[in-house]
């Protein structure tokens, strides 16, 4: 049964591989911009695995307390991107990725 | 906790002062709406002097204070001195510039001063909890600044650039403060500084970069720099002004302190990233800028290019180095300062404009304009006796004295390529036909800063020695 005891590489791949889908959902979404949020969510959410799963691990609480951190953070940043949507909405009256390019060069 | 005293406060009463301080301007704002802009603008700037004298009048100790969450020493308090008064100029910049742009809310001096208590607070950080804090206290307020002009679809898109890219560079920061985390034990700056001098191991090298790439965006060193000229043109320019002078600075402190702190025994590894960013910064920066016909835009690339030559300094290391880093820095901020003082000038019919091409002929309509203007880019250029020649000079003597011949060639060649555009800009205001007078009010503290900015750019050949031997100072404590 030793093969089937969960350990910290299978939460350290886990959290990558949610870290990378983040990264890879705000470069490759050329639709809406709440995905790229979600995105953003996704990764603060994945780094607070890593956290945890080291915490847990290092028998050491600063891995906790660090993820309470993020989280209030990530709230307060949620509330600023979606903000700024809102804003965007108003002066463009769309939120599709594509429609975010007046400027370039 | 127990005999909890007051005085364990005492290091940092000059970020709890401006933090209350920002609160009870904002009651004030609250209470007095739009109409007290002005009267919160200048509390702002008060408070900033304030904090000034009180940063003035504590003891350095270069110890760590407050659990080991922060730390005080002389590069610490040049820096927070650097990062206050170009904050305190860059609201002295703002506040006509609001009226006449009609961003009357009384909100913006409020958050430029979090800005500021953010900025402070990840210079001084000694773990990496609070340089966590501090970063995102910082961003988060500049986020909502580059959007403060509701009305204006450039602003808003800008704000939304700089946050979607922003909110990337804190992910991968946390995942790489998660990774040294996990693989030395401790968010301590101290802690992992001695772990890692007695084992290396993969994981905190591969967590390191992450954080490096994280911070190459907070200072838009190529290849991370894809914000930076879209944001600083669709921000409002008083905005842009505070991008180009400020976070960079404290973003460029925050990682002299990581590289030769905790991160010192990963010299090898952090040389060569530093080597690329330092390289690709003053290509792109010089080769993207010459096609740019917006003058914010423009001053976005010579903004990457300059953070290259900075980071020159620090690949050169040692003290000579990081003093060269800190006097390019310096000089860069007043001399910046009086550009965008000038751009804020460019007015016609209660528009603000933009373009290079409305410059033309400025000697002959407004010669107080345009004299200044031409001093300042023949500076930025590096031309000798000008300050902007100086720092150029201490970067590439560090960098020739610890053998980095390629960089300092590739630096100097690029500065060349840059000079052609700064030129333009003279030869439009001085050969070009010349276009309707631009609005003549401009206010005392942009004069004053203006003035101030040219003198010392003018005047720095004259006694160059004080900046340099308090930049050595300065950064003894760092090694």
């Amino acid at each position: 049964m030793e093969l089937f005891v969960i350990g910290l590489p299978h939460y350290l791949t886990l959290a990558a591989m949610l870290f990378t889908l983040g990264i890879f959902g705000i470069f490759l979404n050329r639709k809406n911009v709440i995905v790229i949020l979600m995105c953003i969510e996704l990764m603060l959410l994945a780094v607070n695995i890593n956290f945890v799963a080291f915490s847990s691990y290092l028998g050491d609480m600063t891995g906790q307390v660090f993820t309470v951190f993020i989280l209030t953070v990530a709230a307060a940043e949620a509330a600023i991107g979606l903000a700024i949507l809102v804003v965007l909405f108003r002066t463009k009256g769309t939120i599709a990725v594509e429609d975010i390019s007046s400027m370039k060069g | 906790m127990e005999n909890f005293s007051l005085s364990y406060l005492n290091p940092i009463w000059p970020e709890l002062f401006l933090a209350v301080a920002g609160m009870v301007l904002l009651v004030v704002g609250v209470l007095r709406g739009n109409s007290s802009t002005r009267f919160i603008c200048v509390g702002a700037m008060a408070a900033f002097v304030g904090a000034l004298f009180l940063m003035a009048g504590q003891e350095i100790t270069n110890e760590p204070i407050l659990n080991e969450m922060f730390i005080q020493n002389n590069f610490t308090f040049f820096m927070k001195m650097l990062v206050v008064g170009g904050l305190i100029t860059s609201l002295a910049l703002s506040v006509q510039y609001l009226y006449q742009d009609n961003i009357i809310k009384f909100e913006y001096p409020i958050l430029v001063l979090f800005s500021g208590v953010g900025m402070m607070l990840m210079i001084s950080a000694n773990d990496m909890l609070s340089l966590y804090m501090g970063l995102e206290l910082q961003s988060l307020a500049l986020y909502v600044l580059a959007t403060i002009k509701r009305d204006h679809a450039k602003s808003a898109e800008s704000g939304m650039k700089y946050f979607v890219l922003g909110a990337i560079s804190s992910g991968m920061l946390l995942f790489g403060i998660s990774l040294v985390y996990g693989f030395t034990g401790s968010t301590n700056f101290d802690v992992i500084g001695t772990t890692l001098a007695t084992e290396l191991s993969l994981g905190a090298v591969i967590g390191f970069v992450f954080i490096l790439s994280a911070l190459a965006f907070k200072i838009s060193a190529v290849p991370f720099h894809m914000w930076t000229p879209d944001v600083y043109e669709g921000a409002p320019t008083s905005v842009t002004a505070l991008f180009a002078l400020v976070p960079k600075v404290a973003a460029i402190a925050l990682i002299i302190r990581l590289l030769f702190v905790p991160f010192a025994a990963l010299s090898d590894q952090w040389f060569q990233i530093m080597w690329l960013l330092a390289f690709l910064s003053m290509a792109v920066g010089a080769f993207a800028a010459l096609r740019q016909d917006n003058i914010k835009r423009l001053m976005a690339y010579s903004s990457i290019s300059n953070v290259g030559f900075a980071l020159i300094g620090i690949v050169a290391g040692g003290e000579t180095g990081v003093s060269a880093v800190l006097v390019y820095l310096t000089l860069y901020m007043i001399m910046t300062a009086g550009v965008f003082g000038i751009i804020m000038c460019m007015r016609r019919d209660g528009v603000g404009l933009e373009n290079i091409s409305d410059l033309s002929g400025l000697s002959k309509n407004a010669p107080w304009l345009a004299y200044p203007l031409a001093i300042l880019m023949f500076s930025i250029s590096g031309i000798p006796p000008l300050a902007g020649f100086f720092s150029k000079f201490v970067i590439f003597q560090a960098a020739i004295e610890s053998g980095l011949y390629t960089l300092a060639v590739f630096g100097i060649l690029t500065s060349v390529v840059a000079a052609y555009y700064y030129l333009r800009i003279i030869k439009v205001m001085f050969f070009d036909e010349a276009l309707d007078k631009f609005e003549s009010s401009i206010e005392f503290s942009r004069k004053i800063i203006i003035v101030l900015s040219v003198f010392v750019t003018v005047a720095f050949i004259f006694n160059p020695s004080p900046l340099i031997e308090i930049s050595k100072l300065a950064v003894q404590d760092l090694f």
